[in-house]
């Protein structure tokens, strides 16, 4: 039997492929089809007890602790993607200076992305110490004392607020000062991955326009507004959806930083991938932690959606 | 030039001062690793420790099988970076170099499962390794692992940009695909197959939910989850945390340094790619 040069072809292909289509359907596709049986069930450890139907989606939506979980980890992104973009634009805006000392520069700013989320966890725990933390003995020097950073369960604005605010209800309190802290730990750890992707935004841009720009007399303003932010733009763009996601599914900070138990002071720092991991791995509720991660999905699916409808319109591809 | 020229001390003095904010983390872990306990505690904090000592670091290694820890990061990053290479470069090679029918489909199949978030596939995977057997064993740290979409679809785009001629000579010739694939495509994606090496070390190195969730005894705990759960034990020992922190984050630094250029070229490129 001969086969037809191009059917030859397909099972070459057939062949090569192979390997890596067994693991991603093994370990990918079915667990994902999966997931949505399991979402569908009273589902525990010993296998599928009752047909719930939607009954799972439905109890995560009104759970009041899925909806805290889902407005800790909303201020948590709120704070910590326009920060990080903004810090990470201006220092990449200064390393494009054509500054001597670049690279030491841009390692040191890289270093806390190579590092582990764990060692990172477990080195910020000892800065924040309230007692003997050098972030507090740092802020001593200049007068201010007793922060007590990740065991603090108050919220920004019922700070700035003052004394009146204690029944001030959950959504207004703001984030706590223990969030707060975790998303300073993450805008350090986070800082130079975007300065890099900002660094080779800024490259690409040719140079031309900055010389045409300089011959019709324009301010640095000018320039930046004119130029570089529009022409910047698509990088702006993957670097917003990039960390909007990777804020989302922040995680192991909480395990490793806060509490006990974590997720505390208060559940303050309690977000939704540290409730879907203590629903379905502590609790082994696993239908129900299936229903969370779905609607988690679909909540960032609607943002990345959001941003692209209302952005992309502005971003300019050039 | 006006490169060292008034105008660039500002810029100089903003970024040093970042930088040490940057730094500080590091010098702290370490610094407090070479103190004793009682000095760690000390308020306000001394800036070089008063005593030079190294007792944390052995302490470490009574506390918790640090080799152990080690030893099995080693081993789940080099057989899962095997396993990528070896998935990958075939696969890679037939998205970009065969023709067969639903190529295009399946390729953007295979990114669209690239795009599904851990937490949507987690629960179901972990009932699929109960099921296996395999809770608590290297294989279910590693082979859900070793395909990794992300390096096929760079390894595509650098075989699809390589010249045609190559491969029409190499037909002429008589080659077969597997000696195209191992004598030509191979040895011209150094580059790619480096940045591939590279992401890859980094996230198996320092993946730590996964294997928190799909492990329950210590012996086969990797060094993220090790140390995690040592900071849990251990929640005031700062000095040990900080040594045991230490010697977990230096392999990667030394790599980091070693291949420096390739992991911010790559991000960088990976980024304007999008």
């Amino acid at each position: 039997m001969s086969l037809s040069r191009s059917s030859k072809e397909a099972l070459t292909a057939l062949l090569y492929l192979l390997p890596a289509l067994v693991i991603l359907i093994g370990f990918r596709f079915i667990p994902i089809v999966l997931a949505v049986r399991i979402s569908l069930y009273d589902w525990g450890m010993a296998g599928p007890r009752q047909f719930l139907g939607l009954g799972n989606y439905l109890a995560v939506i009104k759970d009041p602790l899925f909806y805290r979980s889902l407005v800790n980890t909303g201020w948590y992104v709120l704070f910590e993607v326009p920060v990080t973009i903004f810090v990470s634009l201006f220092v990449a805006i200064l390393l494009n200076q054509q500054i001597r000392g670049l690279g030491i520069y841009r390692t040191v700013y890289y270093l806390p992305v190579v590092t582990s989320i764990v060692a990172v966890s477990v080195i910020w725990k000892w800065l924040y110490h309230p007692d003997r933390g050098v972030l507090n003995y740092l802020l001593s020097l200049v007068g201010i004392t007793g922060t007590r950073w990740l065991q603090e369960p108050r919220g920004i604005f019922q700070l700035v607020l003052g004394a009146h605010s204690e029944n001030l209800p959950f959504l207004l309190r703001g984030p706590s000062i223990a969030l707060l802290s975790l998303v300073l730990m993450g805008i350090w750890k986070a800082l130079g991955y975007n300065i890099v992707i900002f660094l080779a935004g800024l490259q690409n841009i040719p140079q031309a326009f900055y010389e045409a720009a300089k011959i019709d007399g324009a301010s640095r303003f000018q320039t930046f507004w004119k130029i570089t932010w529009p022409l910047l733009s698509p990088t702006t763009y993957y670097v917003l959806i990039m960390s909007s996601i990777a804020a989302f599914e922040t995680f192991s900070q909480i395990w490793i930083m806060t509490g006990p138990p974590p997720g505390g002071p208060l559940g303050t720092t309690k977000v939704v991938m540290y409730y879907f991991y203590e629903n379905a791995f502590e609790l082994w509720r696993l239908g129900y932690g299936a229903a969370i991660a779905f609607i988690a999905f679909v909540i960032i699916l609607c943002l990345t959606i959001f941003q692209r409808v209302f952005l992309e319109k502005r971003v300019h591809y050039g | 030039m006006d490169k060292s020229g008034f105008r660039y001390i500002p810029i100089h003095l903003l970024l040093i001062l970042g930088g040490l904010g940057m730094l500080l983390p590091f010098y702290w872990m370490v610094v407090t690793s070479l103190k004793t306990p009682i000095e760690a505690l000390r308020f306000p904090p001394t800036w070089i420790p008063a005593l030079l000592q190294f007792r944390n670091y052995p302490e470490v290694f009574r506390q918790i099988p640090f080799w152990r820890y080690l030893g099995n990061t080693v081993f789940i990053t080099f057989l899962t970076l095997t396993g990528v290479l070896v998935t990958g470069i075939p696969a890679a090679y037939a998205f970009a170099r065969l023709r067969f029918p639903c190529r295009e489909s399946l390729f953007m199949g295979f990114l669209a499962l690239m795009m599904i978030p851990l937490p949507v596939y987690l629960v179901p995977s972990y009932i699929v390794l109960y099921k296996l057997g395999w809770i608590d064993t290297y294989a279910a740290m590693i082979v859900p692992w070793i395909v990794n979409v992300f390096s096929i679809f760079l390894l595509r785009q650098h075989i699809k940009q390589l010249p045609q001629d190559l491969f029409d000579a190499a037909k002429i010739d008589g080659c077969s695909h597997w000696r195209i694939l191992i004598k030509i495509v191979v040895p011209l994606c150094k580059a790619p197959l480096a940045t591939i090496t590279v992401f890859n070390v980094i996230s198996s190195w320092n993946s730590f939910f996964w294997p928190l969730i799909v492990t329950n005894s210590d012996h086969i705990r990797p060094l993220q989850v090790g140390l995690a759960y040592f900071s849990r034990e251990q929640s005031t020992n700062y000095t040990l945390l900080m040594a045991a922190a230490t010697m977990a984050i230096i392999p990667l630094i030394i790599l980091f340094f070693i291949a420096q250029r390739q992991i911010i070229q790559s991000q960088a490129r990976a980024g304007l790619k999008e």
